[in-house]
């Protein structure tokens, strides 16, 4: 396995302008040894796909507060596939029903993490699933 | 027989002996529970407060008489004794008409005033049918894209005898204008309605970030509705200074009272250099805090900053006018503290956090559904939320008595420091050349920024506990409550009504108003007679953006 830092796009899809959560997981995740990318805030799911391709993310993590998810998650993971990022894993932090957590991780979302989520859970979930490159 | 020292006062000698003779031997068996005891702002509270604590606090100079300078206990004589706190549910989900719904049943229910919640789109200055408004259409709130849904929102509701609060900050001038209009339509004259207009914009630059237009002409527009209000709506606010979502941000209760109250100030300054009366216009500004889980630190805040308020008044700007030195505040409970896990436990959280603001002196009161950690409030959560403000009100006894905890030693030296804390906070603002320039540099984010990450750490950590989360959470949860689920369908229904619209307006009226709308901003005129001209030829909330979106440009967050 190589040294290479697991990289991590923070994206803010949608018009919700909450970011106490992304920026406290960017630094989090930081602190952790991780390299972050924080897209700010407005950004459409092609815009994050293109900059998780440009940046060669291992991962994004997706932050939506507004009930607007069931609509941006899974366009994100469709572009990112798309783009070939196969294994570019798409995780979700936000406020999402409970009901709407087996149809998100049906689409190809990775994880969900909820309110009250701890930051060490979310590192220790991106070391156990980012897949190793050669 | 030795004389005592000079600086030794007899309650400093007796509280040596209370520790010596007392307090020590009870350490030495137990020690206490743990190092440091802290507010949720991670502030150090001392073991014990006494008449040391409060020394350098002057009666008739620091706290005085209700109603009088410097208001610390309040800026009605009588308290709650004479008028009870307005109970103003916020609320606004989904289309015009069922929000309307909600408000007359929210009427029904004894609730004293509205408060309406947007959508995205609409804080953002986006139509319905807008591709950015895709999933985002009646989620956080009512949407509203021109005229048209403004009058279903308040069919039957008469503006004239009910007060309305509008959340709305970016696009807040056009909001005003239709709710004018609306007036209008009913017959209420405009030197007769009454209500509120968030009308914020330096918080959202800080805090909530829904911004549209760069910095500067975003306080142009502030200005031009203080100007406009004090000429024909007089009895309006025009403007509610929010400390409520700088805290939800991550700010300590510190940070967020000084930072709402160098807005304020910035906006008094904005508004006396755009020649405006100070003793006209101040009097109609009101503030809008957070009530958050610690207490008394709360409290000591919402006392510091009526207190604040009425010196820098008085001092940095020379009023002498009562109505001018005199703080009016809304509260809203913390959504922050909301938590999915065992969300009935939100109930008691929010009827604490409720009892603070009463305690503190609040002018109205928001209570939050217990429901809002997943979503938005159900009727039932609504209901309840309502009801516990009426229990506090009707059968606690806290509103027979005026600031029933004036005089604690731990209250009154906590008030102390709060306005310390703020003051400090002045003077590294007023070194910066304000709070515009504070914001340019990122100084306010980044402050609150660094709160919210020393917060989740201490909650990572254990220090600060939260119930069913990081102490007694519970692996298999009893029942879930049921939730309200805004689907996709009030987009079509939405953009029907604006199609509608756009087909019966006189188009080259619209195109008129907008051209002139275009013209008084590049002018530097007031914008508000003009914007009001837009909307009552129907023009939609996303073309009067983005016709002021022409001439001012859009801002662009700088990276920090």
């Amino acid at each position: 396995m190589s040294n290479r830092k697991i990289r991590v796009l923070v994206a803010k899809p949608g018009l919700d302008g909450h970011d106490r959560g992304a920026k406290v997981i960017a630094r989090a995740l930081r602190d952790a040894g991780m390299e972050v990318i924080y897209t700010g805030l407005r950004q459409t799911p092609e815009m994050i796909a293109a900059a998780a391709l440009q940046e060669d993310v291992d991962a994004v993590g997706v932050s939506i507060l507004s009930g607007a998810h069931n609509t941006l998650c899974p366009r994100i993971v469709q572009l990112l596939r798309e783009q070939g990022m196969n294994d570019c894993l798409v995780l979700v932090g936000g406020i999402v029903p409970q009901e709407d957590l087996p149809k998100l991780k049906q689409q190809g979302v990775a994880e969900v993490f909820l309110p009250g989520t701890n930051t060490e859970d979310i590192v220790k979930f991106l070391r156990e699933n980012v897949k190793p490159r050669e | 027989m030795p004389e005592t020292k000079e600086s030794s006062s007899p309650v400093e000698v007796e509280k040596e002996r209370w520790e010596k003779e007392t307090l020590d031997p009870t350490l030495a068996k137990r020690p206490e529970r743990k190092k440091s005891f802290q507010t949720v702002s991670l502030k150090e509270v001392d073991r014990l407060y006494t008449p040391l604590d409060v020394e350098h606090i002057d009666f008739s100079r620091d706290i005085s008489f209700p109603g009088e300078f410097p208001y610390t206990r309040g800026i009605h004589p009588t308290g709650y004794r004479g008028k009870l706190w307005t109970m103003r549910q916020f609320a606004g989900f989904s289309t015009p008409e069922e929000t309307n719904a909600r408000f007359k049943y929210l009427l029904e229910q004894g609730q004293t005033g509205l408060s309406v919640a947007y959508d995205l789109p609409t804080l953002m200055g986006y139509d319905a049918d807008s591709p950015l408004s895709e999933g985002e259409v009646g989620k956080c709130g009512v949407a509203i894209s021109s005229l048209a849904d403004m009058e279903v929102l308040f069919d039957g509701i008469p503006l004239e005898q009910v007060t309305v609060s509008q959340t709305i900050n970016a696009p807040a001038s056009v909001l005003l204008a239709m709710y004018l209009v609306v007036a209008e339509k009913q017959g209420a004259g405009w030197s007769r309605i009454s209500g509120t207009l968030q009308n914020d914009i330096l918080k959202e630059y800080i805090a909530q970030k829904e911004w549209i237009y760069p910095i500067k002409p975003a306080m142009k527009l502030v200005v031009d509705t203080f100007e406009f209000c004090t000429e024909h709506v007089p009895r309006y606010n025009p403007i509610s200074v929010s400390g409520y979502h700088i805290r939800e941000a991550g700010a300590t209760a510190a940070q967020e009272l000084a930072f709402t109250l160098r807005d304020g100030i910035e906006y008094v300054a904005w508004g006396v250099d755009a020649g405006l009366d100070l003793d006209r216009f101040v009097p109609r500004i009101s503030f809008f805090f957070n009530a958050h889980n610690d207490f008394f630190e709360e409290i000591a805040k919402y006392r510091a900053a009526r207190r604040i308020w009425a010196r820098e008044m008085k001092e940095r700007f020379g009023s002498s006018n009562e109505r001018t030195l005199q703080l009016r505040f809304h509260t809203q409970t913390a959504g922050v503290s909301l938590t999915v896990q065992q969300p009935l436990n939100n109930i008691v959280r929010v009827a604490i956090q409720a009892l603070a603001g009463v305690l503190g002196g609040t002018q109205s009161l928001h209570t939050d559904a217990y429901d809002e950690a997943l979503a938005l409030p159900t009727d039932r959560a609504a209901l309840i939320a309502l009801r516990t403000q009426q229990i506090i009100a009707e059968e606690t006894g806290v509103v027979n008595t005026i600031d029933p905890l004036g005089g604690s030693y731990y209250l009154e030296a906590l008030t102390q420091k709060m306005e310390d804390e703020a003051l400090d906070y002045f003077r590294k603002i007023d070194a910066m050349g304000g709070m515009v320039a504070a914001i340019e540099r990122g100084f306010p984010q980044r402050e609150i920024q660094d709160s919210a990450y020393q917060y989740q750490k201490a909650v990572e950590r254990g220090e600060q506990v939260i119930v069913g989360v990081n102490k007694y959470a519970m692996t298999d949860e009893p029942s879930e409550v049921p939730i309200l689920v805004i689907d996709e369908s009030v987009r079509t229904h939405q953009v029907e009504r604006l199609e509608a619209t756009r087909s019966k307006r006189d188009a080259a009226a619209v195109a008129k108003a907008l051209d002139n709308l275009r013209l008084a901003a590049q002018r530097h005129e007031n914008t508000m007679p003009a914007t009001i001209e837009a909307v009552r030829a129907y023009a939609t909330l996303g073309e009067i953006c983005s016709a002021l979106r022409d001439v001012y440009g859009i801002y662009e967050e700088p990276a920090f």
